[in-house]
Parts: structure tokens; sequence; C-alpha cells
């Protein structure tokens, strides 16, 4: 990621602003445009729709029924409305669907990739080329919803690892697939991850087999790039037993006034002793400081730890969106199993955020920790929802939860909204969240050691997540932790 | 089954009466509201683990007069909390207030019944504050209560008086013929520098099953002091859902303490609202239940000025098969700052069947406020079991021990002493039951 530094650009009338709105103002650096060329399908919803992105993927006739059966089950679903989040009505009618850069052939080697696409990736700061020469991580990139490169494939077949596009996985691995997806996130699950399963274009599926542990972080970059579409993504991890693997995400998409959706869906298998750990930076365009624009994203993320002593872990770092609603949860199955989740979520201006994790704890002694920290800025809200879960036969499961909200600014929102559901006596569970904002004494301290204001903020903002980001992987914590100081330059006087 | 046309008739039965200042009005309008939303299904969030939809399934007689004279001064007796003889005492038979059995005792002490303080000289402040939890509650069975609004009472301290006993309410039903539904409804002003203690206990005659859906809205006004204590100690064929809206109109003071310790079904809702500046509330509550009971604790702390303090303790203690819900919301609204805010909710699991959920719930929207909320669940400490025992102490002392010191940090909330010792000998009782 590249370092440059973001100019703060200020307003005239100064001296009647509060210094928080004067320096807000720091820019979307991955808004740009990229001109390819495209292949869509028509806008709108219907069979048809559904049946042309099958038939474009040349996919068998099993996954068009499951597409089709999802669909059917979608029309008789309701937009979900309890979450904290307001938006105008989506108009399923009014996006496209399917949307892919057009390429003759599947690309054997990145050479043979548009080079147009390449520059973009290199925009975003995750060059294919260089990625691969330097760190050492595998990345699958999806475009408008389909995938266009995946580096460092041949190194990782060698052990066995399947990691490609999901199109790819149903031609070329129709057994998992059938056998997977849809195991943990069913169709029927939610509104958002039906429309999913209708109408996914592509995703990545990541095969990790018995007793391997994968040498490399594997990695997928998610852009929407043409006007008009949603992005659709479904992402399947299956880690047999006593495997490893940590899979990173991250998200840009250019800047527009209306609204673009982005509903995805992730499904991760951990089998006994098998760990996976999952992290994203999500950087979608969050709309301009009116409110205008911005994606709509509306995933669902669900892990299985299906085992025993299996480990799924859930590391997400939220910036960008117009809205974020989503809930990345794990179903502890194996006894001994854990899980894990990790969060820091930032809202600034019009930004709405509803994130959180469930934890359902069913095999005996699970174990589970939630540290979730939450700053809003602006006119903002930002809420945590979780559910902890015990079954009657979760015996001596544990969980520990903590959230934390931090506000700037006297406009914004933070809410908790933790749900605590204990069927089993011999299970301890604990929750705490705590509500504040920076001290004025820690400002002052920082001031008094020749620290401006500013940086003082970036450094005790960064203290507030460090719990977090210090489960990010290396490459990923810095692009973190710089997203982190630009969303929220000068939001605090 | 207490259908919907069953509502509606008696409600036609009740309505056409005299002009009773506006409640006529506010029935209308609470009636329409709740053939509208009708009884909350556990879809309703407010009521997702609380399935009060059950109780309608079962037969319930909403009686149209007070059958005062079906209680003797004998069945009295039984029901009178210790104090009484200082205390002033007010009773609720089957949901209507009852003169005769009752005895006002102190000075400055105003009670009437609600239509007439509504007609004379309270007419503004009932025609403002009647109906006040409705912004809260927002649920059909609020707005029954208020359809309902009939034989309630008014209930006005004067300024600066210092009431020196308590208040005793009891709710009586008398469900030996048949299961009754009883619906009392109250409102209390508080008046500038005075000071009350309020105690309201419930009681069922008879063996039939009894469902009390009551409201009370108190209003504090600057410089008060109020102390509430909730009672609940009644059999398992009682279901209540008790709503208690405390609102603060001038910097005050609140303390409120609900103990439930047994009872079928067991809603309590207790909303403060801090509608000034400098107010200060303590919630604190209890919860002790075995057998299949279930206990619901919602409480709304809802900060709308600056410069408040809450403090809340919620403790249970869960057995046998019972269950138990707490939610507890904080709001802090935007020109709220200088806001603290503390809530905090334990519980202990003592069987393998009974279970609880738990939801701390902040929404904040002000940013110079310090909140925290916490929440346990888990069961008796096996340390603190190990270290007695190893010290000659039986496991069954231990544990009585450990629960009762568990017990002891709402207990010593309880500020009027015969009521405290009340209160710790049925939990001492309890304790010796449960524990054996």
């Amino acid at each position: 990621m590249k370092t440059e530094l973001i100019q703060v650009k200020s307003r005239d009338a100064e001296d009647e602003l509060s210094t928080i709105e004067k320096t807000v103002y720091s820019d979307y650096k991955y808004g740009f445009v990229t001109h390819i060329e495209a292949d869509e399908a028509p806008k709108g919803l219907n069979e048809d729709v559904i049946r042309f992105i099958s038939a474009r993927k040349k996919e068998p006739q099993w996954m068009l029924e499951w597409r089709l059966k999802a669909y059917r089950h979608w029309l008789t679903m309701k937009t979900p409305e309890w979450a904290n989040i307001k938006f105008p009505p989506i108009n399923y009618q009014d996006i496209i669907y399917y949307s892919a850069p057009k390429q003759k052939i599947n690309p054997k080697n990145l050479d043979e990739i548009d080079p147009e696409l390449i520059r973009t990736f290199e925009k975003l700061g995750i060059s294919l080329e260089e990625q691969k020469r330097l760190t050492g991580v595998a990345v699958d990139a999806v475009i408008d919803s389909v995938s266009i490169g995946t580096s460092f494939k041949g190194q990782l077949a060698e052990l066995g690892i399947i990691f490609c596009s999901m199109s790819e996985a149903i031609q070329e691995h129709p057994d998992l697939i059938r056998e997977h997806l849809g195991s943990v996130v069913p169709i029927t699950d939610n509104y958002f991850s039906a429309l999913n399963a209708a109408v996914f274009s592509d995703g990545s599926f990541c095969y990790i087999p018995k007793g391997v542990r994968c040498p490399m972080e594997l990695s997928t970059y998610f852009r929407i790039n043409a006007e008009n579409t949603g992005q659709f993504e479904r992402t399947l991890i299956v880690a047999e037993a006593g495997s490893y693997v940590s899979y990173l995400e991250g998200c840009t998409a250019p800047m527009r006034d209306e609204n673009q959706l982005h509903a995805a869906v992730v499904e991760l298998v951990a089998m006994e002793h098998a760990e996976i750990k999952y992290s994203t930076v999500q950087n979608w365009y969050p709309g301009d400081k009116q409110g205008r624009g911005g994606v709509y994203n509306f995933v669902t993320k669900r892990g299985i730890c299906k085992g025993n002593h299996s480990k799924i872990s859930w590391t997400q770092v939220e910036t960008g969106s117009a809205i974020t609603w989503k809930y990345p949860s794990v179903i502890l199955k194996g006894d001994y199993s854990t899980g894990e989740f990790y969060s820091v979520a930032v809202t600034n201006n019009y930004q709405q955020a509803d994130t959180g994790t469930k934890m359902m704890h069913l095999g005996k002694n699970t174990r589970s920790r939630i540290v979730s920290k939450g700053i809003s800025a602006g006119f903002s809200n930002n809420s945590y929802r979780g559910l902890v879960h015990v079954s009657k036969n979760a015996s001596n499961s544990r969980n520990f939860s903590q959230c934390d909200s931090l506000l700037l600014g006297d406009k914004c929102g933070a809410h908790t909204f933790p749900y605590i559901e204990v069927k089993n006596n011999t299970a301890v569970v604990e929750h705490e969240a705590t509500t504040s904002k920076i001290g004025e004494d820690q400002i002052f301290y920082c001031n008094q050691r020749g620290i401006d204001t500013e940086t003082a903020v970036a450094l005790i903002i960064n203290g507030f997540a460090k719990e977090v980001m210090n489960q990010l992987p290396m490459e990923f914590a810095v692009e973190a932790q710089k997203l982190l100081a630009i969303s929220l330059e000068g939001s605090v006087g | 089954m207490n259908t919907f046309a069953y509502f509606k008739e008696r409600f036609e039965q009740l309505q056409p009466q005299e002009d009773q200042g506006g409640l006529d009005k506010l029935r209308e309008h609470a009636f329409q509201a709740f053939s509208q939303m009708g009884i909350p299904g556990s879809k309703h969030e407010e009521w997702k683990y609380t399935r009060v939809a059950g109780l309608f399934n079962r037969e319930f007689q909403l009686p149209a007069d007070p059958l005062t004279g079906s209680i003797s001064a004998e069945d009295l007796k039984r029901l009178r909390l210790p104090g009484h003889e200082q205390a002033s005492e007010m009773v609720f038979v089957n949901g209507f207030y009852s003169f005769a059995l009752s005895r006002i005792r102190s000075s400055g002490l105003q009670v009437l019944a609600l239509e007439e303080a509504a007609k004379n000289g309270f007419r503004e402040t009932v025609s403002k504050w009647l109906g006040d939890s409705g912004q809260y509650q927002k649920d059909g069975i609020n707005a029954l209560n208020t359809a309902f609004v009939h034989g309630a009472v008014f209930i006005h301290v004067d300024k600066e008086q210092h009431v020196e006993h308590p208040i005793y309410i009891y709710h009586i039903t008398d469900a030996r013929s048949v299961n009754i539904l009883s619906q009392p409804r109250s409102l209390m002003f508080v008046n500038e520098g005075a000071r009350l203690q309020v105690v309201e206990n419930y009681a069922t005659l008879g063996n039939n099953e009894s469902f009390t859906n009551q409201v009370m809205e108190i209003i504090v006004d600057h410089e008060a002091r109020l102390e509430y204590y909730k009672i609940q100690n009644d059999g398992p064929h009682t279901n209540q859902v008790s709503t208690t809206h405390i609102r603060q109109i001038g910097g005050c003071f609140t303390h409120t303490v609900t103990i439930s310790l047994n009872g079928g079904l067991v809603r309590n809702n207790l909303n403060v609202v801090l509608d000034a500046k400098n107010c200060e509330a303590h919630l604190y509550g209890l919860y002790f239940q075995s057998g299949r009971s279930h206990i619901d604790n919602h409480t709304i702390v809802d900060n709308i000025k600056p410069n408040c303090l809450s403090n809340e303790l919620y403790k249970g203690i869960l057995n046998e098969q019972a269950t138990g819900v707490f939610n507890g919301k904080i709001f802090v609204r935007q020109p709220a700052q200088k806001t603290n805010a503390y809530q905090s909710n334990k519980n202990i699991l003592l069987s393998d069947s009974c279970s609880v959920n738990t939801k701390p719930q902040l929404e904040i929207f002000a940013d110079d406020v310090k909140c925290t909320h916490g929440c346990t669940v888990g069961r008796l400490n096996e340390e603190g079991l190990f270290y007695l025992q190893s010290r000659g102490i039986s496991e069954k002392t231990a544990r009585n021990l450990l629960l009762s010191a568990y017990a002891s940090d709402i207990l010593e909330q309880i500020k009027p002493e015969p009521l405290r010792r009340y209160v710790e000998k049925l939990i001492h009782h309890r304790l010796e039951k449960d524990l054996s």
C-alpha cells in the first residue's frame, strides 16, 4: 500500500467552523473508475437473468437449479428491518446482476490479463506482479463479480491446496462444491444470502487438504467498477482435519453518486484440529460528506467449527460503505472448538454500521472471544449487535465479550445490542461494554509533549484499536492502521 | 381464550359514561392502539423471550366492578407487610382501588379517584402525565391497561412534605371462583422537595389463575426524593406484567428496588426518564426463581438532559426450570452531555435446566458521556465453595452463605428496616428450601 499523505482541505470560513468540521475532509482515494469493456447481463432480476448468468458461466444443471430455488425462496422473503440502519428501499430491478470484464480467454499467466486491469490493481496497491514477487501473498482478484486472476496457483497446487475462482471450482471440483456450498449459510438463511445464492457470479474457493499448513496468506481483492452493478460474490473455504489457512479480503469501489449494492456470502468449514483465520479490510466507497452515494454492504459471513478442537477467527477492519450490515458468526459444533471475533468499525460523515457477531456454542468445552471496537464521528451511527448462545449441551463453554465505543463529536451515535442466551449452568459468559470520548487530559498530555492534536488523536485511536490490529497479518496491519487514520483524519479538534 | 371480541365487548360496556375529565378519550385512543397492535408475539423485539400471548389463550375474566366486599379483614391481615401499623396502606382489589380497605395515615398525602382528580383540582397534571408510559411501552399490553383505565387512583404528595412512613400498596386479586385479569392503574405526583417511600406488593387469593397487568406512572419534581420498592412473591399460578414509569422533571433523586421471588410469568417494565438536569437514579433488582417460573425485567434509563447519573444493578439466581430475562436499555440523547450511566447484570444458574437471556443495550447520541455496562452468567464460584468446605463448612451451608452474600448487595438497598428484614427472611427460607 502506498504511503502518500492525504492533503487536508481547509475551508474558507475557518473561524466559524469547529475544528472538527474544518479538518474532517480527506478524500476517498480509491474512487477512480477503470474503463474496461464489460460483458453485462440486462438490468433487472428474473429467472431469465439467472439462467443467463448460469449459462455464461457454463454451469452444470444442478447449479442452475440451486440458484433458481434460492431465487424462488427470495421472492417470498421481505427485507429485514430490525437493524439499526435507515435506507430507502432498494430497487432490485435497477441493478445489473452480472458484469464481467471482457476477456478473450482464460489467462494462463499474468501476461495474458488485460493490461488495463493490471493497472487498476496497481492503483489499488495490490499489483499482482509486485505481490507475487515481494510479499508472497497469493491473490485472487475479483472485479465486478468476476475473478480475473489468481496468482501463485501452481505453487499451492503442489501442496494439494485448491485456490481458485468459484466458477472454476464449480467446473473442476463439483463434488467439493456440492458438498459444502450452502452448508453453512443455507439459501433460505436470510434475504440477502438468498439473493446472493440466486445471482452470485463469482468468488473464491479454497480447499486445504488434511494436515497441510498453507505456507502463505491467501487473499482476495474485490472491486466494484461498472455503474449500476451489484457485486455478489461467494467465498467458500474448507479446511480439512489438521490444516491451517489465513485468508485476507480487501474491497474498494469507485466514487459514484448512486448507491451500489454488495451482498456477499462467505462460508468457512473447519474440520477436526483445523484452523481458519479470516481477515477483512473493508474499504468500500462510503459516500460523500453529505451522505450521497456509497456502497450498501449486506454481507453474510459464517463459519462452522465442525470438528473437535477446530478454530475459526474473524478479524475485520471496517472503514468503508455507506451501510454496513454484517455479522461474521461461528457455529461451535465440535467439542473444544474456538471462535474469535475481532473488529474495528469506523464510521464518519453519514455512514451507518450495524455489525457484530454470533457465537453459537453447541459443543462441549467450546470457547469464544469477542473484541469489538466502534469509533463514530461526524453524523454517523455505529452499532454493535452480537449474540452469544450457549445451548443446553454446551457444558463448560466460555465466552468473553468486550465492546468499546469511542465517540468523536456530538452528532454521532454509538449503540450496543448484545444478546446473551444461556441454557447451561456450567457455562461462563461475560460481557462488558464502555462508551466514552477521547479525554481532554489525554490530548493535553500529548500536546504538552509536543505532539499536535491531530497526531495525538491518531495515536489514541490506534491505541484503542490495537487489540484488534494485532490480530491482523503483517501485510494488512500496516494498511489498516493507515486506513484508520485516513478515515478519521481531523475528526477531533 | 380471551379474544379481541371479548375485550371489545367489555370496552363498549365501560365506555358510555358521563364526563370523566378526558379519561374516556384516553381510553378510546388506547383501545384503538390496542386493536392495531394486538398482543405482542415472539416476533416483537421487546417480547422475544416472554410468551405473553400464551396467557391470552387462557380464559380470564376482566371484572367490571370492584368486588371489594369479597375481601374480609381476615384476608387482608394475612397479606399485610411488617410495619403496616404506621404505614399508609392502599389496597387494590381486582385492579380497582378500594377506599374502604385503604388507610391513609400520613398528612400531606392526597389520594383521589383518578376520575375525580381529572375533573377537579388536578386536571392539568392528569391530562399531561397520564399515559406517559405509552411512549416507551409501544405494545398492546400497555394499551390494554390504558383502554380500561377505571377505578384508578391519583396520589399527590404535597410540596416539601417528608412523608415519614412508607406507603404500602397491595394489589389483591381474588381468583377464588374464576381466573381473573386485573388491571390496576395509578398516577403519582411527587411535588418539589417532597420525600416518599412506596412499596408495592402483590397477592392472589384462591387457586385459579390470575393475570395482573399493572401500570403505575410517577412524576418526580425538583429536589424530591422517591424510594420505590416492588416485592413479588406470589404463587406459580399468578402472572404479571407490571410497568413502573418514573419521570424526573426536576433535579431529583430516585431509588428503586425490584425483588421477584416467585410467580408464573412475571414481566417488569421499569422506565426512568431523566428529563431534567442533575437527576440521579438508582435501579436495583434481585430475582430468585425456581420451579417453572419466568421472570423478565426490562428497564429503560432515558437520559434526556445533561449532567445526570444513573446506576443500575440487577442480580439473578435461577433454579430448576426457571427462565430469566434481563433487558436493560440506556439511551443518551444528544443534549444529555456529561451523563454518567452504569449498568450491570449478574446471573447465577443453579440447575442444569434453567436458562437466562440477557441483553444490555446502550444507545448513545452524545459524546461527552461515560457509559458502561457489564453482564455475567455463570454458576457459584467453585473456589469459594471449596474454600469454605475446606474449613469444615458443609456444602449446603457454604452454598447458602455464598448466595446470601450475593443477594445482600441488593437487599441492603432496601432502606425501610422492617421491610428489609422481611425480605431477608423470605430469601433465607427460599435458600433453605431450594438448596435442600
